[in-house]
């Protein structure tokens, strides 16, 4: 189990941080958030926990007011326009070990953590107390931006401060001055069954206008067999599962199917080409998932015990 | 089993060299293929032959039969005599593990083979050379195993079936059965024979002279006691480039007095490189090769900017006289990788007619092999080092002839 709130405060008092405590009804807005605390206390924070293609994960911590375009962050990080995502709700239970309308910096206690790059509003700095949920949405605590470093160095971190509103050109003679941040471990998640997901029934933290949702409230996959999956890249997992196999056969052919019907004259000499095309990629894809499957089954066998007696 | 320049020896420009070692052409020229085939003494592959292969597989030839890449052989149609009568055959092939970087040019051999497992529905034996480069390359011997490893997830991602292939790398291999046969070999080689062959001297070290049994014996099949006991009479059908004939010469000449059958092969030429026919790929020089880990943009670049083009140099010359297409490479290459004989044909014609210009036929190299890298690369993404074990595990394989 994660930290709990207790936990973290016990930690900070520890460590002779300075923060103050507000109690409140649980809240999964900002705008929820700032009924309860008012802005004369610290700056409120949205805070976002995204992904990007290679199972990546970060939070960014923000000032309410500061503009987050993830199109540009993406760029910045190096991972092109389009490379991040919203990370799933499976992946804050599991890394973060945070309910929904809870991501906060805090989070990066956990070792299941370790792994996620967390990039601070430079605004922090400026201001006087900043306000963050300390692992629960019902408690938020505001603190100095030297309270959390203090906090961070402590769990061995290096607190990330970054201009959040900035646009530097990304191009061949300017690499990405982000990317730096990248973390340098990919996390894969245990798919979990549907039960865990629709725990999380309430919308998810709602923020300004350009910024997305904390996590996306899409339905989780259940698990396909008794034992958990691993979600990985899903051209790999075709060759492992026989679902996705069976998927990415299916993709290919409707894909040859619809290209047939557009080409639409002179059908049958192109049929046969492509027939021909996507049988061997089929083929191929065939081998690759029997000579996976035989793999572990090798593994099996090298590490299969005696039967008892 | 690769081929590198070798610096110490001289080579004669005014006549070919093909051997284990090196491959130049005359005075800088193109390899004369025929003289080769003359001067080895091995046969032209023809129709007739493709033809069979055709009927007995039911199935298209691979495109290096039918663009003759693969275009001489010894004793292959003994092969599919017997394989008609219902006597089956098993593939051996190999590679030499001297560097990490995989072109093109290395997996040609591999993807045929691929074929051959599949159509024919044998089984195969993989050797790394491992200990060949460690005395050739001077690698230490940790390294040479090490690249050995690596090399062997690339040739596994060209897709042979794990239930019918059986990779070793010699470091692990040779002893017992093997080394029984290394010995019963190398007593049926003179000194004086294996200079000649291989062009050995009284300054090479005593490790390389005691290496060519090592790439003989896998074409036994008692050098395999795990895959194929009792089956001494199963013949071995070996697909490699030309420049391993050499090895080969000795091994069918010492087979029958061992007793043993003579190792079959099928032979192709060499993948010139992207700067023209003037010998083949080097591992050494990145640009004259396109490699397994570039990425599209990578082969983009490399086409535009290195591949020979044999197109005229300007566009109003070029729609008079047309392409030379002789010397021109992405045609070559196209030959070798685009599986649509008639888009090929199409292609020969407009360009060589001057209708087409080599930025087209480049653009269409350059899609063709992006598919074929991006392919391997997915499926190399795939194999784990524990599957590599399972490959080179020494296991039977009861489903090898199904």
């Amino acid at each position: 189990m994660g930290f709990s709130k207790d936990q973290l405060l016990n930690r900070l008092q520890e460590l002779e941080i300075d923060y103050t405590k507000y109690e409140h009804p649980p809240v999964l807005t900002v705008e929820a958030q700032a009924k309860y605390v008012s802005s004369s206390e610290g700056a409120l924070s949205k805070n976002l926990f995204f992904k990007d293609k290679k199972h990546r994960y970060y939070i960014v911590s923000a000032m309410v007011d500061t503009k987050v375009d993830m199109k540009v962050l993406s760029q910045r990080l190096g991972l092109g326009k389009g490379g991040v995502r919203m990370a799933p709700e499976e992946a804050l239970a599991q890394l973060l070990q945070v309910s929904l309308g809870c991501v906060t910096p805090f989070a990066v206690v956990n070792e299941s953590a370790r792994d996620v790059s967390l990039l601070l509003d430079q605004n922090f700095k400026n201001q006087k107390r900043c306000i963050f949920h300390p692992l629960s949405n019902e408690v938020s605590v505001s603190l100095n931006t030297s309270g959390l470093d203090k906090f961070l160095k402590s769990i061995e971190r290096d607190p990330v401060y970054v201009d959040l509103e900035a646009n530097p050109a990304v191009g061949k003679d300017q690499p990405p001055d982000l990317a730096v941040y990248v973390p340098s471990n990919s996390v894969v998640i245990p798919e979990i069954t549907s039960e865990t997901s629709t725990k999380q029934t309430p919308p998810p933290k709602s923020v300004s206008a350009e910024v997305k949702p904390v996590a996306s409230a899409k339905p989780s996959k259940p698990a396909s067999k008794g034992k958990s999956v691993v979600v990985e890249n899903s051209t790999l997992l075709a060759f492992k599962n026989p679902e996705k196999f069976v998927e990415e056969i299916m993709d290919k052919t409707s894909a040859l199917l619809l290209s047939e019907v557009a080409k639409g004259e002179n059908v049958e000499a192109l049929a046969e080409t492509r027939r021909k095309l996507l049988t061997s990629e089929l083929t191929h894809l065939a081998i690759m998932f029997k000579n996976t499957a035989y793999t572990e089954g090798f593994h099996a066998g090298k590490h299969s015990q005696p039967k008892r007696l | 089993m690769e081929v590198d320049k070798k610096d110490e020896r001289e080579s004669d420009s005014s006549e070919q060299v093909v051997n284990p070692w090196e491959v130049s052409a005359k005075d800088g020229g193109k390899i004369d293929y025929d003289k080769l085939i003359d001067k080895f003494g091995c046969q032209r592959l023809d129709e007739s032959l493709i033809d069979r292969v055709q009927r007995l597989t039911s199935r298209q030839p691979h495109v290096f039969l039918r663009r003759g890449v693969f275009f001489a052989h010894r004793d292959f149609n003994e092969i599919l005599d017997a394989y008609e009568k219902g006597d089956k055959f098993y593939l051996y092939t190999g590679r030499g593990p001297s560097s990490e970087a995989l072109h093109l040019g290395h997996l040609i051999p591999f993807m045929f083979t691929k074929y051959l497992q599949e159509a024919f529905k044998v089984p195969l034996v993989i050797q790394l050379t491992d200990d060949e480069k460690c005395m050739w390359k001077n690698l230490s011997v940790e390294e040479s195993q090490r690249l050995a490893r690596e090399n062997a997830k690339d040739i596994i991602a060209c897709g042979f079936d794990v239930t019918k292939t059986f990779i070793f790398s010699d470091f692990d291999y040779v002893g017992g059965a093997f080394y029984k046969n290394m010995v019963k070999v190398s007593k049926c080689v003179t000194l004086n024979k294996a200079m000649g062959i291989f062009g050995f001297s009284g300054e090479d070290h005593i490790g390389k002279l005691s290496f060519p049994p090592v790439q003989a014996v896998p074409s036994f099949p008692s050098s395999f006691p795990h895959l194929f006991p009792g089956k001494d009479n199963l013949r071995c059908l070996i697909p490699c480039a030309i420049d391993q004939d050499p090895y080969f010469r000795m091994t069918r000449d010492v087979a029958p007095r061992l007793g043993y059958s003579k190792p079959a092969l099928i032979e192709s030429s060499f993948f010139p490189a992207l700067q023209g026919e003037n010998g083949k790929m080097s591992a050494s020089d990145p640009n004259s090769a396109i490699y397994v880990t570039d990425t599209a943009k990578d082969i983009k670049n490399k086409i535009n900017r290195y591949a020979f083009s044999g197109g005229q140099d300007s566009v109003e010359k070029h729609r008079e006289l047309g392409a030379n297409l002789e010397v021109d490479i992405p045609v070559k290459y196209l030959s070798f990788f685009l599986e649509d004989d008639s888009e090929l044909e199409h292609i020969k014609k407009e360009y060589g007619e001057g209708r087409m210009l080599t930025g087209e036929v480049k653009k269409r190299l350059t899609e063709v092999l992006t598919e074929m890298v991006e392919r391997h690369r997915r499926s190399r993404a795939a194999v784990t080092d524990e599957m590599v074990d399972a490959f080179m595990a020494v296991r039977p394989l009861p489903s090898m002839f199904e």
